[in-house]
């Protein structure tokens, strides 16, 4: 069964070559493989226009200037040619950037929104194994990363190539000997540049290291501005966020002194070469071997290798990086959906109440001790059960079970008869919606947040919801009701309100089950007690399972499942499990000191 | 109009070129320097390129031989300037990276030295996010222009060394390099103008993106428990084509302007090979000089363009420089006094007429109340009736708009700074925890040693799980260390209150994501601490209440009564309905029971909306 596989984290395809990688990444991406071969062949066109230069130099030498005295017609001629030869490349250049420009960025958008779509069809627990900003990472980041490549870096490299192919066939064209000496001079160079870009990237990471540590440091004077003034320790946050800064200036100056170091290798490679040129060109002229022209059209061609060389640093390291983000992004995208929709060929459920039942489940996190032993329990239809016991004992587990947010490791879930692996998500996220404990809020009005649970809702439909919850006096007291904003993550609320707008926004989804995981924990007791009161009103006829946290929440349920060490030790009646001796006493006993001492 | 604005950004944006010139004068004036040494080695090398053409190439092909002096000479000036040149872009290259670095670095420290010294009122004027790019982002923008400043006035003069040196070689080859590079600048500035605004808007869609992915990955529980995944992913894929399309935008321009910016010299080099061939035809230059002027134009084609990336970062420079501006000149600090507060026995505290506004409304009014030393007061009152902002004012957080706060009798105003942090030690509602270790997080700046701190994580009830970490005391914990649950966290932050033995000490809700045996073993350790202090606490929940001596009970930002729990129990309806709500639930509860079931449905209903209603007046704020 699927659920026995191993759960692991998020992929980096860490294993596989840089070039499988790419290779992967394209079979992707139709949108870039399509009429790549004509961007192409225009790009190679585009870099012949940097070779016209040295060749109208050297016409216009040894044919325009034969015998010292200028052949002007000739001369005129060749220049309106190459001009002409210019123009052509420059539009060749112009068609295939723009080219390059679509295919690259229309194929990493649709990457971007699959690797979106795929970390949100990944379980929680294997979301989990992320912190959330390495995963926004992946289908950002990342992708900009491979884009900056595709459009600079990968085009420097196959420019460079051309460049230095084109302009060293018409080298060997015009004297072997001196092509061989050009290339004596670079060779060394080519073959340091690597090392060279192995220091520059640990530079480089050094100084994504350091930038971080510097942003945490100076956060700290922010978002620690209360905590700071109160235990007066200005001096020392002042003395800790200069030090992170000074590191990441030291960091930055370093990686930039291996550049400024590096860059101009290549003008002194060059002039060697000129140098080299002009020594061994004149003796070659005198033998006969070379013309004027051809000797001169070298030290233009010379300028040719200089470019591709300073910038290989950069486009190796950018070349780095970019199969990094390839890596991260299929990464993603090969990691299998371990909680997967069965979506067509799965079970519809029709509407009405909803029953329950576990068969034996067992549950472990990956590489930990059992947390659910051998469970097997029923909820029937339009009950409302509590579910109790200590921190640790199993009843979250078991409410991210009953709404399939994880998979039993043995035994199943059904509801209503369908094992829940078989029903169709759309169907399940309809009927079964669970209020987690941290009210999470998108930014945005209030209103947004409710309708989130029911994105086709009138104002009126949520007004009428909010009223039913009790909650329409306090709707009232906020300053512009419900087009109050709520803030990033719903910041700009209290804890307690944010609970409220959650609760609110699962009630407009109008589902069979409503599952409350300690959904009211951070609400004052007097405005709990109301909400539990309307709860109770509105969930008549539907099932209903809350995570206690207080005991008023047991004492009113039908049924209240007591929880201990991964196992079901008590089901029954508040009133019955209140007087046998046992786990649920002993919490009850607890709860009543701690409330009424 | 627009044209106005944009030379007015540009004087402005000169102007913080103008700040960073003369705050790193000495390694500008170096860097200036190499980048000079650049600039005339550039036009020099195409000059000793010449020479060599003229006096040692072709003599070769036209008399047949070649003078050694003549030869060595000139590989000798190829490879002098080219020597030279390199020392000057390695200096230019680093030096500007140290001048730009230096100056973030500075503006960096600049801002957050602000950040410490204002008042926590404007702290609280100021959304997080913006104060956090003011000191990031900001502060990067407002220097980049510096990195190719060095190499644009290299620029400048490598184009007068050249203009001379066309001048002195031939007037009408010169002038055609006349025509030809500011052609070139200003079809780069172009270029940069029109590039700019879809390089911002790129770069605006491109944090979007990310927002809706880190909002949409944050919320991954909710989008799943709701089946929203496809609602989330049209909000992503809007956003993401949005992107690609201007990406795409940026990508025409740029793919527009580049090969103009490539062809432009070399049709200026052929234009020199034209205009060129006939001055040779009228003998007024060498066929040496016309290589020489033809190489030149190759050489300048491409440093050229670092003027219009100056001009182009100007903007954004502004930008960035204004708000890291606005931050260094906002005023108000908190003024300290002389006096000290160093007793050893527990704190009085003294409240009297104490009012605060945020902005236009006032939150707190006349509030007055007083602790006696080593007495436990509690602060009970419902969400948004000012209890947090109290808190602030009690430990001087904030000054009061009227009224004043005394400990032992004196004015916290006329305490000297330090002083009060001495005697007071709060416990805030929302934990913050340094990115440091736990004993770094406990002693801040205090030295203590292991046995206090140990101590200390006891009576928080920390010492257990903090033996669990790996490395025990030196654990990071915080922004970028070891993820502990709300509850831990909100226990270190009780030890490091703690372990500094305050003669009074806050607790402003401070241990309501803890387990409630947990806090009562908490509670009741704190009370039994060898060294007693002065306690306000901040509580909903009854135990902790339990533990106080008096209740202060706040409503709407009064104090609506104090007294000790029992006195206010009976006489205080807005108490009463607050802290006995479970209570009475369970009493109606047990009442509704006798009756039949359903019969009485609707009537108890109509019954409990009343009683909503009567508790509404202490709920709402």
């Amino acid at each position: 069964m699927t659920a026995e596989t191993e759960r692991q984290g998020i992929g980096t395809n860490a294993d596989s070559t840089a070039w499988a990688t790419i290779r992967r990444g394209l079979s992707l991406t139709p949108e870039f493989r399509q009429g790549l071969a004509v961007t192409l062949a225009l790009a190679v066109v585009a870099t012949i226009g940097k070779i016209i230069v040295p060749i109208a130099v050297q016409q216009t030498i040894d044919t325009g200037l034969k015998d010292g005295v200028p052949d002007l017609p000739y001369i005129y001629r060749t220049v309106a040619l190459c001009a002409a030869a210019v123009l052509l490349t420059a539009l060749a250049a112009y068609i295939m950037n723009v080219r390059l420009y679509k295919a690259t960025e229309a194929s990493l958008a649709t990457l971007r929104v699959r690797g979106f779509r795929h970390v949100h069809d990944l379980s929680v627990l294997t979301q989990n194994t992320e912190r959330r900003g390495a995963l926004v990472s992946r289908v950002t980041n990342d992708i900009d990363q491979i884009s900056t490549f595709m459009q600079w870096g990968g085009l420097m490299i196959i420019v460079a190539l051309g460049q230095l192919v084109v302009a060293s066939v018409l080298m060997l064209v015009y004297s072997w000997q001196l092509t061989l000496l050009v290339w004596l001079c670079f060779v060394p160079l080519m073959i340091a540049l690597p090392r060279f870009q192995r220091w520059l990237s640990r530079a480089y990471t050094t100084v994504r290291e350091r930038t971080g540590d510097m942003l945490a440091a100076v956060s700290e004077s922010v978002v620690g501005a209360a905590v700071i003034r109160a235990y007066a320790t200005e001096r020392r946050t002042a003395e800790r966020i200069d030090k992170a800064v000074n590191a990441n200036r030291a960091a930055q100056v370093k990686a930039q002194t291996i550049v400024g170091f590096v860059f101009p290798l290549t003008e002194i490679v060059a002039a060697l070469a000129i140098a080299g040129i002009v020594v061994l060109g004149v003796r070659l002229g005198l033998s006969g071997d070379i013309t004027q022209g051809r000797l001169i059209a070298f030290l233009f061609l010379i300028t040719l290798f200089v470019s591709p060389m300073q910038t290989a640093t950069e486009v190796l390291n950018e070349a780095q990086n970019a199969v990094a983000g390839w890596r991260r992004i299929l990464g993603v995208i090969d990691t299998p959906a371990d909680v997967a929709d069965p979506g067509d060929a799965g079970v519809e459920l029709p509407r009405g109440p909803i029953s329950v039942a576990f068969e034996n489940v067992r549950f472990a996190y990956p590489g930990g001790p059992p947390v659910l032993h051998e469970l097997s329990v029923d909820i029937p239809p339009r009950s409302r059960v509590a579910v109790v016991g200590e921190t640790g004992s199993g009843k979250t587990t078991f409410a991210k079970l009953l709404t399939r947010l994880m998979d039993p490791v043995g035994g199943r879930v059904t509801v209503d008869g369908h094992d829940l692996r078989d029903v169709r998500f759309s169907s399940l996220r309809e009927r079964i919606v669970m209020v987690p404990q941290d009210g999470f809020l998108f930014d945005g009005t209030l209103e947004d947040n409710i309708r989130y649970g029911k994105p086709a809702a009138t104002r009126e439909e949520i007004l009428l919801g909010l009223t039913e919850l009790g909650l329409a006096d306090w709707l009232d007291g906020l300053p512009a009701g419900l087009d109050t904003p709520v803030g990033q993550r719903g910041e700009s609320l209290s804890a307690g309100e944010r609970q409220l707008v959650a609760l609110a926004r699962a009630y407009l989804a109008d589902p069979d089950l409503l599952l409350l995981d300690e959904a009211t924990s951070a609400v004052d007791p007097a405005t709990e007690v109301r909400l539990a009161r309307a709860l109770e009103g509105v969930t008549r006829g539907r099932t209903a399972v809350s995570i206690a946290h207080r005991l008023s929440t047991a004492e009113n349920a039908d049924e209240v499942f007591v929880f201990d060490a991964g196992r079901l030790v008590q089901r029954g009646p508040h009133a019955e499990l209140v007087t046998e001796p046992g786990v649920y006493a002993d919490l009850h006993a607890s709860w009543v000191s701690a409330a009424r001492s | 109009m627009a044209n106005k604005v944009t030379s007015a950004v540009m004087r402005q944006g000169l102007r913080v070129l103008g700040v960073a010139v003369r705050t790193e004068k000495a390694v500008f004036a170096v860097a200036v320097l190499a980048s000079a040494l650049y600039g005339g080695m550039t036009v020099a090398s195409a000059w000793a390129l010449g020479w060599a053409t003229e006096n040692v190439v072709l003599p070769a092909f036209t008399s047949g031989e070649t003078a050694a002096g003549a030869l060595w000479t000139g590989v000798l000036l190829i490879l002098g300037t080219a020597l030279l040149k390199s020392i000057g872009v390695a200096g230019r290259r680093i030096l500007a990276g140290v001048i730009q670095y230096r100056m973030q670095a500075r503006s960096r420290r600049d801002v957050t030295k602000q950040y410490l010294r204002l008042p926590l009122a404007w702290h609280h004027r100021h959304p997080t996010g913006q104060l956090l790019s003011n000191a990031s982002a900001d502060a990067e923008a407002a220097w980049a222009p510096l990195a190719p400043l060095p190499m644009a006035v290299g620029v400048i003069v490598m184009l007068l060394t050249a203009a001379v040196g066309m001048l002195f070689t031939d007037l009408v080859l010169a002038l055609v390099g006349f025509l030809i590079f500011p052609a070139i600048a200003v079809l780069n500035l172009v270029y940069q103008r029109k590039l700019s605004p879809l390089a911002t808007r790129a770069q605006q869609l491109r944090a979007e993106v990310s927002e809706i992915a880190h909002e949409s990955f944050d919320g991954a529980l909710v989008v799943k428990t709701l089946g929203r995944e496809d609602l989330e992913t049209d909000r992503f894929r809007r956003r993401a084509h949005e992107l690609r399309d201007a990406n795409i935008a940026v990508g025409r321009v740029r793919g527009l302007f580049d090969p103009m910016l490539e062809a432009l010299p070399t049709l200026g080099v052929l234009a020199v090979l034209a205009v060129g061939a006939l001055r040779l035809s009228t003998g007024s230059i060498e066929a040496g000089q016309l290589v020489q002027v033809a190489y030149l134009f190759t050489l300048l084609s491409f440093p050229i363009r670092a003027l219009g990336w100056v001009l182009a970062e100007l903007p954004r420079s502004v930008v960035g420089w204004t708000r890291v501006q606005a931050v260094l000149d906002a005023e108000g600090s908190m003024a300290y006094g002389q006096a000290a507060a160093d007793r050893d026995e527990p704190a009085a505290l003294e409240v009297s007429g104490v009012s605060y506004s945020y902005g236009d409304a006032e939150v707190l009014h006349d509030v007055t109340f007083d602790v006696p030393a080593g007495r436990t007061v509690a602060l009970v009152g419902p969400t948004g009736s000012g209890k947090s902002t109290l808190v602030q004012l009690l430990v001087r957080l904030v000054d009061p708009d009227s009224g004043r706060v005394r400990l032992d009798g004196v004015d916290l105003r006329e305490l000297a700074y330090g002083k009060l942090a001495e005697s007071v030690a709060l416990v805030p509602q929302q934990t913050f925890l340094f990115d440091d270790t736990v004993r770094g997080n406990i002693a801040l700046d205090l030295p203590m040693d292991d046995e206090e701190v140990r101590a200390a994580l006891r009576v928080a009830q920390a010492d257990g799980f903090v033996d669990r970490l790996g490395d025990g005391l030196d654990t990071r914990v915080g922004e970028r260390g070891t993820s502990l649950s709300g509850g831990q966290r909100q226990r270190l932050a009780l030890a490091r209150a703690v372990v500094r033995r305050p003669r009074l000490l806050i607790l402003d809700d401070a241990t309501s994501s803890v387990d409630p045996q947990v806090e009562a073993k908490i509670l009741y350790g704190l009370r039994d601490r060898a060294q007693a202090s002065t306690v306000v606490v901040v509580a909903y929940r009854m135990a902790t209440i339990a533990l106080a001596d008096e209740v202060v009970f706040l409503e709407h930002g009064r104090v609506a009564d104090r007294g000790t729990h029992d006195e206010l129990i009976k006489r205080c309806e807005g108490y009463r309905n607050l802290v006995t709500a479970y209570e009475r639930e369970e009493a109606e509860r047990a009442a509704l029971d006798l009756e039949a079931d359903g019969v009485a449905d609707i009537g108890t209903r109509a019954g409990t909306h009343a009683g909503i209603d009567a508790e509404e007046e202490g709920v709402s704020a």
